[in-house]
């Protein structure tokens, strides 16, 4: 089959590789029609997440058809399914308690001990996100095996389009866990860091909780549009400074709720952030973290702080002192998808949350290279890359 | 043998006369379900001290599989399931009479058998067993299953001790067996628990060729 695969920092390509094929019996593999390319991609672009080796097969947002099923799946061929990033066993403690992103059982026992070493317990399995979560062949490809198919996969209705439920697959319910994380009130202000796709989910997501106003920071102005789309708030923190506004903006109280929607490698002119560029450049890896820093202390006292930024290591100069006098609350993770997956497909049948607004590129498979690059370098314009395996290239 | 920096033993242990006797006191008895007070006055497993068990090389480890430890207990006590989680054995032939015979993989596609006879043995709850005299290896070990709080199923506690022979085939095992004990407890464990879990073992290999059972097998035969 044709797959995108990793070759270094800023080189992926189409390859041909092998054709996955039913290894345990709850396993099903499934042809893609639809598959994205996610901001935490480009982490791996950028090569600043261990454990991605040459060969890999990328990507973590994708659907298609059931093809071939083990013998204990539950799934029938020809059925249209959206594919949760994180792979859950739904037996274990974890998914028993619906943190099915920290399944015990996902990650192979002998690609456990990277992670177990960094973060005291060992990462949970996740398609097409390097040896750490297992080293799962991913879904930017023509076909994906599917462990657990009996658990992760939800069925779609065939009226709605790929386009529409697609991102089911990770970054709708990330930008809802997000919002939920930040435990929304009725009168409660929100800012969200990061106008793309997380953070405007989250946005959207916010407003669908009711929250009284909600304001997304960023520097891309059509990002900022769409945020202002949603019915949002923006600042645009290269003209407007952050946290002044935000007092001003939340009646000089702080904004009740934060969520950090940008991660290791955000973007900003504040010395620590240099520092820690040069840092993650010459290979000491200190993690980005401005957005976060500056939205510790922008939250109000007893305010709620959301973390659905990727982060991977360690930071420097870190508020500590802000987090702790604060009393603020923090929730953080990767997304429990399989939690919010039936609620959100009603949602999108509804009408209620549609996410069709963000995707500005269709492009074959075969120019996934293209749709990194410009997924990169001109986020402006290129805010969200949707892969179709089998759509005619223009060029 | 991977002994810990301060390792003080000598005294406390005393001289190593079988393991039962040598470790019976340290690692073997202080398990979740019996939380005597250690010499030193502390509540944790014996064999997560900072201290050495003499010539044994001891491993310990515990999780929590959500099953009835009746169903953990007879799959682990049919010793023919063992290699089904245990990477390094081949295979467990039954002998009648408590005993059984392991075939252990080693080096350069060969195989080593240990005699092993159950010890101690208590219904859902403990199976202990030993190499028996002149074993080329001189191993012991204990599974013990308990409760865990509320709806979490069961604490797995595997206990293992091992005394490599003298001689090349001794040096050979330990290579083999004694780099990385606790990896190898660890692993033979979580593999333990996804496959009463879960009913299979994580791969995330896209084909059949390219699980970790079949990358073995092609080096085994190559």
């Amino acid at each position: 089959m044709r797959a995108l695969t990793f070759h270094g920092t800023h080189d992926v390509r189409v390859d041909t590789v092998s054709d996955p094929e039913i290894i345990n019996p709850r396993d099903a593999v499934i042809k893609v029609t639809s598959t994205a390319i996610c901001g935490s991609d480009l982490h791996l672009y950028d090569g600043v997440i261990p454990g991605v080796m040459t060969g890999d097969v990328l990507g973590h947002e994708f659907m298609g058809e059931v093809v071939e099923t083990g013998t204990d799946s539950t799934l029938k061929k020809g059925q249209r399914v959206v594919v949760p990033f994180t792979i859950a066993c739904g037996g274990c403690f974890h998914c028993k308690v619906q943190q099915y992103s920290a399944c015990d059982n996902s990650n192979p026992v002998e690609k456990q001990d990277l992670s177990a070493t960094l973060y005291g317990h060992p990462m949970a399995g996740l398609f097409g996100y390097s040896h750490l979560t297992g080293g799962y062949s991913g879904g930017q490809a023509e076909y994906v095996r599917i462990p657990f198919s009996d658990v992760g996969p939800i069925v779609v209705p065939d009226h709605l389009d790929d386009d529409k439920v697609l991102f089911l697959s990770d970054i709708l319910p990330t930008g809802w866990m997000a919002a939920e994380n930040a435990d929304i009130q009725p009168d409660d202000t929100v800012a969200v860091w990061g106008a793309g796709p997380v953070g405007l989910f989250a946005a959207q997501s916010a407003l669908v909780m009711g929250a009284a106003r909600v304001i997304v920071i960023d520097h891309y102005p059509h990002r900022l549009e769409l945020a202002r789309g949603l019915g949002a708030d923006i600042i645009n923190f290269r003209e407007t400074d952050v946290r002044e506004a935000l007092m001003e903006m939340s009646g000089g109280i702080g904004v009740d709720a934060v969520i950090d929607a940008v991660g290791m490698e955000s973007h900003g002119f504040a010395i620590d952030n240099m520092i820690d560029v040069v840092k993650q450049k010459v290979g000491i890896g200190a993690d980005r973290a401005s957005a976060l820093k500056q939205a510790l202390l922008a939250v109000r006292f007893g305010g709620k702080v959301s973390i659905p930024g990727v982060y991977g290591g360690m930071t420097d100069k870190f508020p500590i002192g802000a987090l702790m006098e604060k009393g603020v609350s923090i929730g953080t993770g990767q997304t429990h998808v399989q939690k919010y997956l039936k609620t959100l497909l009603e949602k999108i049948e509804e009408g209620e949350i549609d996410t069709t607004f963000l995707i500005s590129h269709h492009l074959p498979l075969e120019d996934a290279p293209t749709g990194y690059k410009n997924f990169k370098e001109k986020q402006n314009e290129w805010t969200k890359v949707v892969l179709r395996p089998g759509m005619e290239t223009t060029t | 043998m991977s002994h810990d920096t301060n390792d003080r033993s000598g005294g406390w242990i005393g001289p190593a006369i079988g393991i039962g006797a040598a470790l019976g006191a340290a690692a073997f008895a202080y398990t979740n379900t019996q939380r005597k007070k250690r010499d030193w006055g502390d509540d944790a497993p014996g064999y997560t001290a900072r201290r050495g068990f003499g010539e044994y090389s001891v491993v310990g480890r515990t999780v929590t599989i959500r099953k009835p430890k009746s169903e953990l207990f007879a799959f682990w006590r049919d010793f023919t399931n063992l290699p089904d989680f245990m990477e390094n054995l081949e295979k467990v032939a039954v002998k009648g009479g408590d005993r059984s015979v392991w075939t252990i993989k080693a080096p350069a596609g060969q195989s080593v058998d240990v005699e092993t006879e159950i010890v101690s043995e208590k219904q859902e709850e403990l199976i202990a067993w030993r190499s028996v005299e002149d074993s080329d290896i001189d191993t012991e070990g204990r599974v013990a299953f308990e409760d865990a709080p509320g709806e979490r199923g069961t604490r797995v506690s595997l206990i293992v001790a091992y005394k490599p022979p003298a001689g090349d085939l001794g040096r050979a095992i330990a290579k083999l067996f004694l780099r990385e004990p606790n990896v190898q407890a660890r692993h033979d464990l979580k593999r333990f628990k996804m496959l009463m879990e879960t009913g299979e073992i994580a791969t995330s290999a896209r084909t059949k060729d390219q699980t970790r059972k079949a990358k073995q097998q092609q080096k085994e035969n190559a």
